[in-house]
């Protein structure tokens, strides 16, 4: 059945119909079998298709209503790519997932659990498949409500879970609404739903001033579900008080579909208006992607909280995404898909530590608490160590990849003042990775000695910080993909 | 409400023609203004009607909440079953031409399964909430049933 052709749904049935068949089958070991199977196909598809790829775009007619009229899902090196991100990491997080969900989760929820758990993962595939405005819109609707339910999952550990689902289910609404007001505008002045032949009739309307509204308030929605500065208000929350296993799907794969969704909007739909895009992406973008980036780390640092530290830490991590996409040329715009890469390997391997110490300690993980367990679970934090100096940018790790090619990025054009920024926010980042290092490492093991650590937490853990070091040393491949995906997108044209 | 014998009557004498009319929204859904979504609520809103004159609890022994969860799974599989089906056939997913001889066909049954699937969950999904909203028993309690 994995016929190359039908790869652009695939992706995003295999886990939806398993959703299905989770909530039908409510049987915990049953319920993770199917949601480890579908997962592993729908990388198995994603992975066979960005393979395959040949830099062409493909088309896939749902219904075999062809486009413009019908809804299309597009198979380019941009969605192929953040497809494979997406399914790779649900993966690696859903073999992960199985004990810590039987330890946070009430027994007859578990079932459940998974369902909400595939459909937020074929929701988010969704969003990256589509090539249709309005069909996106849907796509967010199932994935963030399925999000909403596995967070409201956390209630059983801390009642504070119940008010993040509740934020997020508001003011994710709100972002959905004016991302949907956005594609209303478009439609009015066009007749047309479909991207690709948004990209193509924009430019001729008379009106611009519908669209400039559009592009703003699609813009602006995209923001908030992308947790961009300064509309992240739900996420440090969200991540926090999600169950563990949530939080690493949410954190390595959740906000990285809608970061895509903005350069779709920017560089596809709006790419024959350059002006008012880059006037957005120059004087709104940029700005707000730099302030995240310092607003990001300095919560990280004054965080006591394991988790909502690493959440904090991510808004900083979304800036340098949306930094690369600022600048609108194909530099930049790969070094944000490079860290797309990089940051869902970095976050989902630090959240999956800070849920296998969770679990061992069963209570909220802080700093403070954190005291020699280094000592007492050498394993998961040794892997714990890779990501989090991944995530500063050091050398032979994946993040320095990121930094790199996002200072190459500046400097071609010369933005000289923001390198100083940025480079001064990675010296920055040290400073709450150190508070971590320095409780885990250097303070005497905990009397209750050590920890017997789970295979099935700190395997698929060490399997995200190998491929962390591997990406770092071996770049080329991920560069590739990334450049592919920005030309796809269609920046700087 | 069920010793007031206006709304028992009532409820009584239209629970029957509600759900006649649903069902006519739904297979009239293809020549006409109707589908899935729309006749879905009206045949919940039957079993709500029931609910709301009679007690949660006869209710739910006429469609346990089980079931009724069951459903909404039952017909998002036969929604998308139906396009898996249309991929095994050898068109794209839900390209109904492939369910029968020649298009007009096809696409006659196809809407009618998929609208169909729409129904049941929606159907499902109505009352669902309403028995979670109906049972809700208040912080301690946590969500009914």
């Amino acid at each position: 059945m994995l016929d190359l052709a039908h790869i652009p749904v695939l992706v995003v049935l295999f886990p939806l119909l398993m959703a299905a068949v989770c909530a039908l089958l409510p049987f915990r070991n049953i319920a993770w079998l199917l949601a480890t199977a579908s997962t592993g196909m729908g990388l198995l598809a994603a992975w066979t298709g960005l393979e395959a790829h040949s830099g062409e775009r493909v088309s896939y007619a749902l219904g075999g209503w062809p486009p413009p009229w019908g809804i299309e899902f597009v198979a380019d090196g941009a969605s192929l790519l953040v497809s494979t991100v997406v399914a790779g990491l649900s993966f690696i997080s859903t073999i992960y997932a199985k004990s810590l969900i039987e330890k946070e989760i009430d027994e007859h929820l578990i079932g459940k659990a998974y369902a909400a758990w595939l459909l937020a993962v074929g929701g988010i595939q969704g969003i990256v498949m589509t090539g249709d405005a309005f069909n996106l819109f849907v796509f967010l609707e199932i994935s963030s409500l399925a999000t909403v339910t596995l967070i409201s999952l956390g209630g059983r550990q801390d009642r504070r879970a119940l008010i993040a689902a509740y934020n997020y289910l508001v003011i994710g609404a709100i972002g959905a609404t004016f991302y949907v007001i956005g594609v209303g505008f478009c439609y009015a002045v066009t007749g047309t739903l479909n991207m690709a032949d948004l990209m193509v009739r924009l430019p001729d309307a008379t009106a611009t001033a519908p669209l400039l509204v559009g592009f703003s308030f699609m813009v602006a929605g995209i923001l908030v579900k992308a947790a961009v500065f300064p509309v992240h208000i739900w996420l440090p929350a969200a991540y926090g008080y999600a169950p563990s296993a949530v939080s690493t799907m949410l954190a390595a794969v959740a906000t990285k579909a809608s970061i895509y969704v903005l350069a779709r909007i920017a560089f596809t739909i709006f790419d024959g208006l350059d002006d008012m895009v880059f006037l957005i992406l120059e004087f709104v973008l940029l700005p707000l992607s730099v302030m995240a980036i310092f607003v990001g780390t300095i919560l990280a640092i004054m965080e006591s909280d394991l988790k909502k530290l690493l959440a904090q830490s991510s808004i900083a991590q979304i800036g340098y995404i949306t930094l690369g996409f600022s600048l609108g040329n194909v530099l930049g715009v790969t070094a944000g898909f490079v860290h797309i890469v990089n940051h869902a390997l970095i976050k989902g391997g630090l959240f999956m530590a800070a849920g296998a110490l969770t679990v061992v300690m069963a209570r909220r993980v802080s700093i403070d608490s954190l005291a020699g367990m280094g000592r007492a679970m050498p394993i998961t934090s040794s892997a714990m160590m890779i990501c989090g100096l991944s995530l500063i940018g050091l050398p032979l790790t994946a993040g320095f990849i990121s930094k790199v090619y996002l200072v190459l990025a500046l400097v071609s054009s010369a933005s000289w003042w923001i390198i100083g920024l940025v480079v001064m926010s990675s010296a920055l980042s040290l400073i709450y990775l150190w508070r971590i290092v320095e409780a885990m490492w250097m303070q005497p093991m905990p009397a209750s000695g050590r920890v017997r650590e789970d295979p099935l937490i700190y395997t698929p853990l060490w399997v995200i910080a190998l491929i962390n070091i591997w990406f770092g040393v071996d770049a080329g491949r991920v560069f590739r993909f990334a450049e592919q995906a920005a030309k796809a997108v269609g920046a700087g044209g | 409400m069920k010793n007031n014998p206006l709304f028992r009557v009532t409820t009584k004498v239209l629970f029957a023609p509600i759900i006649l009319y649903g069902l006519y929204v739904q297979f009239h859904g293809d020549f006409g203004p109707g589908g899935g979504f729309q006749a879905g609520v009206i045949i919940a809103a039957a079993f709500i009607l029931y609910g709301i004159v009679f007690g949660l609890s006869e209710v739910k022994s006429v469609a346990p909440p089980g079931v009724v969860q069951a459903f909404t799974a039952i017909g998002v599989l036969l929604y998308s079953g139906v396009g898996v089906v249309n991929v095994m056939l050898g068109g794209n997913f839900l390209d109904y031409n492939t369910l029968s001889y020649d298009a007009a066909h096809g696409q006659h049954y196809g809407i009618l399964l998929v609208e169909l699937g729409v129904g049941v969950t929606v159907t499902s999904v109505m009352m669902s909430l309403y028995y979670a909203f109906a049972g809700y028993k208040g912080e301690a309690g946590g969500a009914g049933n």
